[in-house]
């Protein structure tokens, strides 16, 4: 696909039909979080987009975010985005190395002033600028540098967005979000360790597919994805508002599906997409294969004590609280569904008056 | 234990969702018998447990129709035994499921034939047949070519 061409003709010179893409644009709204009738306003707006540049910056990381959206159970849906967007820049993914990679990083750079997306995974480490560097470059260098002329910066990952693994305590590196850096750009949290590839890809989609970011939280993360808690969608909700636990693994509890709550999970803190997503081509999510939530897409998630005890250990000190946190929490869980449907009433609403 | 059916799991879990769903989709379905306009059902929107989808499908039972439209993967749309309620499904390349939608509508927007595919058909035919009939005007002038040296 050629900069300047929009998606839309682009589809038809390839002889993709109007049906096909209209296919396209029902999964992407589908991506996007978006009603099912948003489909067509999806189909009007992509096809008239341009092709914007990416560059993907790697910094501290494990290159599971990449290997994350590269393993997505979408190819299709993926490629179309990937062929829609021009990735200019990603070292794990491109075949140029060493000087002409970096070449390629300036080219787009000044050839896109103002108007590429920069997505950046991995944290950066404050500490000594030598603990990671890409062509002789620090982390913070390239940061400062390629968001320069960003017009919106994408952090992937829980590294990019807070600080991630790195960042643990007693944090050796100096190891810092991207939003402690750079402070004049919008910037997007995808967090995860790591994110949904289907919510990398409908972050990407909704950039290419309005020209805009989408709406975000108070952590700066998309409201589609992150506005509920793994709590307020989980399937095994109705076993903790009964007070039904399981208490060790291979326990009665836990062979008949009853509530985690009490062997660790922390989906009643955690903001994210895996119950209605769900990993491995939407096959399951962790609670689903009978683990507590790891609440990854949190700040310092490392940090918040053992993965395998309640919260309310971690809240209030003590397991004995545990039954009053469960009545608590079940108060507040009819607000949250109410507020979760008052918000879905109220996109619908916003879109049909829009239509 | 020789396999998974060994391991002694038997989930419990409902959600609560499924009534709901069905309900939501019986008042579409008179909305759509009263002439108003259709409701589309994202199935990956709302919580299910494990088995409540194949829950669904069975209540919901199979109808007269079933259409497969063949473009990135095959989408399967799924008329259900109740008329006017279409089970949609989209899958990619590699046959995983994209997206699940009940669609409570008289014939599912995409089985329809687009306007556009429509235009860059009429303008495919148009050349097809312009190409066949320059094929058809060489071979009549070639044979009557050919009579003319056969009579000379
Ligand atoms: S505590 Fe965990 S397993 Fe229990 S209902 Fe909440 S999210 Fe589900």
């Amino acid at each position: 696909m050629r900069k300047h061409q929009t998606l839309g003709v682009y589809l038809h010179a390839q002889g993709v039909s109007r049906r096909a893409f209209l296919k396209f644009c029902s999964a992407t709204a589908s991506l996007m979080a978006l009603p099912p009738s948003a489909a067509a306003q999806v189909a009007a707006a992509l096809a008239a987009a341009r092709r914007p540049s990416v560059i993907w910056l790697s910094f501290q990381e494990c290159t599971g975010c990449t290997e994350s959206l590269t393993r997505s159970h979408a190819p299709t849906l993926e490629s179309l985005i990937f062929d829609a967007i021009s990735l200019d820049y990603h070292h794990t993914l491109q075949a140029a190395s060493g000087e002409s990679a970096e070449a390629a990083r300036i080219a787009a750079m000044e050839e896109n002033e103002g108007e590429y997306l920069l997505v950046v995974d991995g944290s950066i480490p404050l500490g000594n600028p030598g603990y990671s560097t890409i062509a002789g470059m620090s982390n913070l260098d390239m940061l400062r540098e390629t968001a320069g002329g960003a017009a919106a910066i994408i952090a992937v990952g829980t590294c990019a967005a807070f600080g991630g693994i790195p960042h643990a305590s007693p944090n050796p590196t100096g190891a810092v979000s991207v939003s402690e850096i750079i402070t004049d750009k919008p910037i997007v949290n995808v967090s995860g360790c790591p994110p949904i590839p289907v919510v990398i890809t409908g972050v990407l989609a909704h950039f290419l597919t309005f020209g805009t970011l989408p709406d975000l939280d108070h952590l700066g993360r998309p409201v589609a994805f992150f506005g509920q808690n793994i709590h307020d969608r989980c399937y095994r909700r109705p076993f903790y508002e009964r007070g039904q636990f399981a208490h060790t693994f291979d326990d009665e509890g836990a062979r008949k599906g009853w509530c985690l709550y009490e062997l660790g999970c922390k989906g009643p803190t955690t903001y994210n997409a895996c119950a209605t997503l769900k990993w491995n081509e939407g096959t399951s999510y962790p609670i689903a294969s009978g683990h507590g939530c790891l609440g990854c897409s949190e700040p310092d998630f490392w940090d918040k004590g053992s993965f395998y005890t309640p919260i309310s250990a971690g809240l209030w000190g003590s397991r004995e609280t545990l039954i009053g946190a469960a009545a608590a929490g079940a108060a507040l869980g009819v607000g949250s569904a109410l507020a979760a449907r008052a918000r879905k009433k109220k996109a619908r609403a916003a879109e049909e008056a829009e239509s | 234990m020789t396999s998974l059916d060994g391991i002694a799991v038997k989930v419990e879990s409902a959600t609560g969702n499924v009534e709901p769903l069905l309900h939501e989709i019986r008042h579409a379905l008179k909305r759509v018998a009263d002439g108003k306009e259709g409701t589309v059902i994202d199935l990956r929107s709302l919580p299910l447990a494990p088995g409540e989808e194949e829950r669904i499908e069975a209540f919901l039972g199979e109808g007269e129709v079933r259409a497969e439209l063949d473009t990135f993967g095959a989408t399967v749309f799924q008329e259900t035994s109740y008329a006017g309620v279409w089970l949609v499904t989209h899958r990619n390349m590699k046959q995983a499921v994209l997206t699940r939608f009940i669609e409570v509508t008289r014939t599912p927007e995409l089985l329809k034939s687009q306007r556009a595919d429509i235009e860059r058909g009429i303008s495919r035919l148009e050349d097809a047949l312009a190409a066949s009939s320059k094929v058809e005007r060489s071979r009549r002038e070639s044979v009557a070519g050919q009579e003319i040296k056969d009579s000379g």
